[in-house]
């Protein structure tokens, strides 16, 4: 009796800390991100350099332990390590708005969608589809003129972008959802408009949007880096980690750590936020408990 | 008629054109059916698969899918629900119709913990705060014999046992103290020994609410136990109509003779 009553014991939402130790990998990939954000958020305060100033007299120094460049310089002397850090800041900073806009406006502009049909649906999918065929680059060098060159612009071009492939799988799901049981349960119950769609909908979309919200960061920050690349992001000497890796790989076969050293951070990151979306999938799903 | 019944309804029929506008695909799931159900009375449909008992159902609460095309009148009270704007139907549902389906786990809301899946119905009806909700929510729990409720209040659909869901699903139903109660082959999904205690649960239930009982089922035991009158159905047509002895003792069409020669008998050899 006692041994098969007692996991129930406490609700399953204050159970998730105790949960997650049966998650190692969400803790890691989840403390390696930490560590990445909190670094950039503070080592470069720290630090006696910064990322603007060039030092001539130490061009495109290799990775060393003395002397003071960890990571080496760049062409222009400048400390890799604290231009990487800044390049995290902007990066995350952009890869977390970004997906946020994108992952709010996609799943409610999804789920109506799909649970309302016929005309709605039809006029809301069919604006998806325009916004869809509209040329991403000339639509940012567009934006770019109007505004001039700003650091929000970005997070409104990629969200207005990247909420549209959201917007289209969740409606996928609303659909069939739709057709579930318990929706037609709650119909009969009464139930009907927003709060059907916050809280029958929604959440039972969950699984879909977290795998696919954390698929959205890193098309993020690689979008991101394309239009540093094609200098519409962000402005010099600021850095994100597209532009450090865009200028890396022009020098790459003189001075290798240059690409070297932002490709590993990114890739980290982006590899950290996949793990983290698939194990906060399982431990977000009731169903799911260890 | 002097006295209109609570639900009345007269010449109902659904049927769904073929996607291609010809005659060919086309389905007539009911045709022209008659049913009263008085206050307080239960009413038990039979029939084979297929011969339109849940499509009465649905048709009532408005679930038919979109493309059914629905003819006759269906009367609660008086007031017209065939046709009746989302806005006024919102309002009857679940507050003086409600509901019981047939698989409990997938008529509960996985993501919702049993007690806001409750509270959620006098939440939208009667606008009941939180707090009374809940409160509400758990008196429930108890009276359809939930034991140790505020702990069961707070677990998900899957952590409880089939009978147990069942029970919520009967709770959900009755919460908001309907006049007419719509259940759909509740113990077909359940096991014997709980099927009996869910049929004994609902008679109870009955009994202390007062409310009216549209049962739909193809287990003939289940009707005999529970309902006053008895409509046979095939082909989405009612065959025949009697109180519940009669149609046991003298059934009168073909149809219904051989339904109950085709339920099972234990006889022991002499």
């Amino acid at each position: 009796m006692c041994a098969l009553t007692n996991p129930a014991r406490t609700p399953w939402r204050l159970r998730v800390p105790q949960r997650l130790r049966g998650h190692p990998g969400i803790l890691i990939a989840g403390s390696v991100l930490l560590l990445i954000a909190l670094a950039s958020l503070i080592l470069p305060a720290l630090s006696p350099y910064d990322y603007f100033t060039p030092q001539l007299d130490l061009i495109s120094r290799p990775p060393m332990l003395r002397g003071g460049h960890l990571l080496g310089t760049d062409p222009l002397g400048r400390d890799l390590l604290i231009r990487v850090l800044w390049g995290c800041r902007i990066s995350l900073l952009i890869a977390l708005v970004a997906s946020l806009i994108s992952v709010m406006v996609g799943v409610l502009w999804g789920a109506i969608a799909g649970y309302a049909g016929g005309h709605t649906d039809a006029l809301m999918m069919r604006t998806v589809d325009v916004l869809y065929s509209v040329p991403f680059v000339p639509f940012v060098i567009v934006l770019t003129m109007l505004f001039g060159r700003q650091l929000w612009l970005m997070f409104v071009a990629i969200g207005a972008v990247s909420w549209l492939d959201i917007a289209r799988i969740v409606r996928g799901e609303a659909l069939s959802l739709k057709r579930r049981e318990f929706i037609d349960a709650a119909r009969v119950a009464g139930v009907h408009g927003a709060r059907m769609i916050g809280r029958h909908i929604v959440p039972n979309l969950l699984g879909v949007v977290i795998i696919y919200a954390t698929l959205t960061v890193p098309t993020v920050i690689l979008f991101e880096a394309f239009m540093s690349f094609l200098g519409l992001g962000v402005r010099v000497p600021l850095a994100s980690l597209g532009s450090l890796i865009a200028d890396g790989a022009s020098d790459m076969q003189a001075h290798p750590h240059l690409l070297l050293v932002p490709a590993t951070v990114l890739a980290t990151i982006i590899y950290c936020f996949n793990f983290l979306g698939d194990g906060l999938r399982d431990l977000l799903d009731p169903r799911k408990q260890a | 008629m002097s006295t209109e019944a609570l639900l009345q309804i007269r010449s109902l029929s659904v049927h769904y054109p073929a996607a291609n506008g010809r005659a060919a695909g086309a389905v007539q799931a009911l045709c022209g059916v008659d049913v009263d159900v008085a206050a307080g009375e239960c009413l038990g449909l039979v029939g084979e698969s297929g011969s339109g008992k849940t499509a009465i159902l649905l048709s009532i609460l408005g679930l038919l899918p979109p493309n059914a095309r629905l003819g006759g009148s269906i009367r609660f009270r008086g007031s017209e629900l065939a046709g009746m704007p989302l806005k006024r139907l919102n309002e009857i549902r679940g507050s003086r119709i409600a509901m019981i389906f047939q698989d409990p786990m997938s008529a509960l809301n996985p993501y919702m913990r049993i007690i806001d899946q409750l509270s959620e119905v006098p939440r939208v009806h009667g606008g009941l705060s939180r707090r009374a909700a809940e409160q509400r929510a758990l008196e429930l729990l108890e009276a359809v014999h939930i034991g140790e409720p505020q702990r069961r209040a707070r677990q998900y659909p899957h952590e409880l046992s089939g009978g147990m869901r069942q029970r919520i699903m009967i709770a959900m139903a009755l919460i908001a103290e309907p006049e007419l109660i719509l259940a759909d082959e509740p113990t077909t999904a359940l096991d014997v020994t709980v099927q009996a205690q869910i049929l004994a649960l609902l008679q109870e239930m009955r009994g202390r609410t007062g409310a009216a009982l549209l049962l739909v089922t193809h287990d003939l035991g289940v009707v005999a136990q529970l309902a006053d009158r008895i409509g046979v159905m095939r082909h989405g047509q009612v065959v025949e109509q009697a109180d519940c002895l009669a149609l046991y003792e003298h059934p009168q069409h073909e149809y219904t003779r051989s339904l109950l020669a085709a339920m099972p008998r234990l006889r022991l050899p002499a």
